[in-house]
């Protein structure tokens, strides 16, 4: 039994742990710590374990054999094919590369979109909230945070029917004189339609030097076009939903602001703008503000509708 | 949180008294008329744009719950309309014809075990990785932190292979165990328990307690705050969760809210458009967080922050 060893060996695992009282455990204690420790993650461990390392390894292992998805893909029929699907995927044309340029073409409009717009919206809504001056505060930072808690499938039923073709959307649009599309439905992209809205071309007929060009598996033109009608309004829901989240955070930034900082700023004479971008945006730019995860995240939760 | 109103409100009061010392060391009258214009051409600024949003906001809740007690016909021909006209309970009977009771019933059950499982299990880990000492610790807490970064869509076909694999595909637990520990979960226990003194424990200790004993009658009462936090996360995140549960059961039968309604307004109506009835759905459906979310709204703010920490 290295039962020395052993408590020598806890005791540095202690050490490099967050600052405690270097007490050395006695050596019954320690033992039943150890035990103990091992025992009380297990139950994480293994569901972590089995339902995110085992099919982590699994993806992996899949993507460079040529099972075929019947029976187990560690059986010995299934044969290691080395890079084979993925250059399968990039580099022969047909219509499994066409849809993954696609998804790529659209994940790309909707990050572009959704993060900048995400990032403003919450900003404005943290500093509207943050006035000091404001009655009813808590309601519209409850009212702003509320959508995301509630469930994407809620939340995709209201949109779907706001937005619909005669929707409460395209009702308000018209008050305006706006003939709105019919959003969730219309594939057509927004490049495309700002481009014959300026009567740069005609979607019917597009500039045959960007149509007949293809670059992987997909036409200059459909590269360029921007996102669809219905992802921009996938896109807005999201901005939508989200944006709470993130001004929470701002506000938490925002609160942490030393008082001297926007004293000084005012002080040396400073306008409302200046102090905003000199004080304000700075204070909210630190790491944890930032929203570029949502990037990731944020389709996961409006994963309920697939889109053109 | 009072802390953080004290702090906001002195702050405020020395941005007033700034405000009226006249900083910029114009003639008082003159000066002092300019600041105050200013500032009330800006109230109205902030209010108008408040209003703005706070309509973009609730709006859309106000039409869900009146378009629930229309008709489909007024539905279709006035989604701007507040007022129902005729006002009409017809969805809500029709939702109840459907499966939408069970989808209910399977929504709390499985909701309730995720939270029990998952305060219970991720405070278990939590605690360990904060405070006992057990060789391979470090690497435990860095395999979990690991973990947190995987984006989970990419998961979901090999995750319905394991589920097939353990033979527990289409069973409650297939929709309960995979959600039973999160490490984000994890996390914040942890970063909780080593905010707490560590003496209380020592006594305890030294009264003969066991490790177990000490966690459960001394260290996880003091954490309340966190428990509470965890707990509405965990109840917010199954409520509401849907890519698990569609790879989890091709059973109607255990079929949960989400994974219910998504399919019924997707077709499973029949004829056309029945907005009455999504919206219906939408909102019983809505409800339960709502109340959670009133009732601890402060709790979900802190879970907020703590998620955006760990980032």
């Amino acid at each position: 039994m290295t039962s020395a060893d052993t408590v020598e060996g806890r005791d540095v695992v202690a050490g490099t742990g967050s600052g405690r009282s270097p007490r050395r455990p006695r050596r019954g204690g320690g033992q039943r710590q150890s035990g103990a420790g091992w025992l009380f993650v297990t139950p994480t461990l293994v569901v972590l374990g089995l339902f995110l390392v085992v099919p982590i390894v699994m993806a992996l292992w899949v993507s460079v054999t040529d099972w075929t998805g019947r029976g187990s893909p560690f059986s010995s029929r299934v044969g290691f094919v080395g890079a084979d699907n993925y250059q399968a995927l990039l580099t022969e044309p047909g219509l499994s590369r066409q849809d993954f340029m696609i998804s790529l073409r659209n994940t790309f409009y909707y990050v572009l979109g959704v993060v900048p717009l995400q990032t403003v919206l919450a900003l404005g809504l943290a500093v509207i909230v943050n006035q000091r001056f404001l009655k009813g505060r808590t309601f519209f930072r409850t009212a702003f945070y509320f959508p995301s808690v509630v469930s994407s499938v809620a939340i995709s039923l209201v949109f779907l029917f706001l937005f619909t073709g005669t929707g409460a959307v395209n009702q308000f649009l018209g008050v305006f004189g706006v003939d709105g599309p019919t959003w969730f439905s219309d594939p057509r992209g927004l490049i495309h339609l700002v481009g014959q809205g300026l009567g740069l071309w005609s979607i019917d007929a597009p500039p045959s030097g960007l149509a007949g060009t293809q670059v992987m598996s997909l036409s200059l033109w459909d590269w360029f076009s921007g996102p669809s009608v219905a992802l921009s309004a996938i896109m807005l829901q999201v901005v939508w939903t989200t944006a709470g989240t993130f001004m929470l955070m701002f506000l938490a930034a925002l609160q942490d602001l030393p008082t001297e900082v926007e004293e000084a700023a005012l002080v040396d004479g400073a306008n409302a703008w200046q102090r905003f971008r000199a004080v304000t945006l700075p204070t909210c730019a630190r790491p944890s503000c930032s929203s570029s995860r949502s990037g990731s995240s944020a389709p996961g939760r409006s994963s309920t509708r697939c889109t053109s | 949180m009072s802390e953080i109103g004290i702090d906001a409100r002195t702050q405020a009061q020395t941005v007033k008294d700034m405000r009226r010392l006249d900083p910029t060391g114009r003639p008082a009258g003159d000066g002092g008329s300019v600041v105050h214009r200013s500032s009330r051409g800006k109230k109205l600024l902030v209010y108008l744009a408040l209003v703005a949003f706070a309509l973009v906001y609730i709006y859309p809740f106000v039409v869900q719950v009146s378009t629930s007690l229309k008709t489909n016909a007024d539905a279709v021909a006035h989604p701007l309309a507040v007022l129902p006209d005729p006002w009409t309970t017809a969805a809500f009977a029709r939702l109840a014809d459907t499966d939408f009771p069970l989808w209910f019933t399977n929504s709390v059950v499985v909701t309730v075990c995720v939270t029990l499982g998952r305060v219970f299990f991720n405070s278990l880990a939590g605690y360990a990785l904060a405070r006992l000492r057990f060789r391979g610790r470090d690497a435990v807490f860095t395999a979990i932190l690991a973990v947190l970064a995987v984006p989970g869509i990419v998961l979901l076909i090999p995750k319905f292979l394991v589920l097939n694999y353990l033979g527990i595909y289409n069973t409650y637990p297939a929709l309960v165990v995979p959600l039973l520990v999160d490490a984000a979960g994890v996390f914040i226990m942890k970063q909780f328990f080593e905010s707490i003194p560590p003496s209380v424990e020592e006594a305890a200790r030294i009264d003969g307690a066991g490790t177990f004993r000490i966690f459960w009658s001394i260290v996880l009462p003091m954490a309340r705050p966190a428990v509470i936090t965890l707990t509405i996360l965990s109840f917010q995140g199954s409520w509401n969760e849907l890519a698990h549960f569609i790879i989890a059961t091709d059973d109607p039968r255990l079929f949960t809210l989400t994974r219910g309604v998504a399919q019924l307004t997707s077709g499973g109506l029949g004829s056309g458009n029945q907005f009455p009835i999504s919206m219906a759905a939408a909102l019983l459906m809505t409800i339960p967080t709502a109340i959670v979310f009133v009732v601890f709204q402060r709790y979900f703010t802190q879970g907020a922050n703590a998620g955006a920490e760990k980032g």
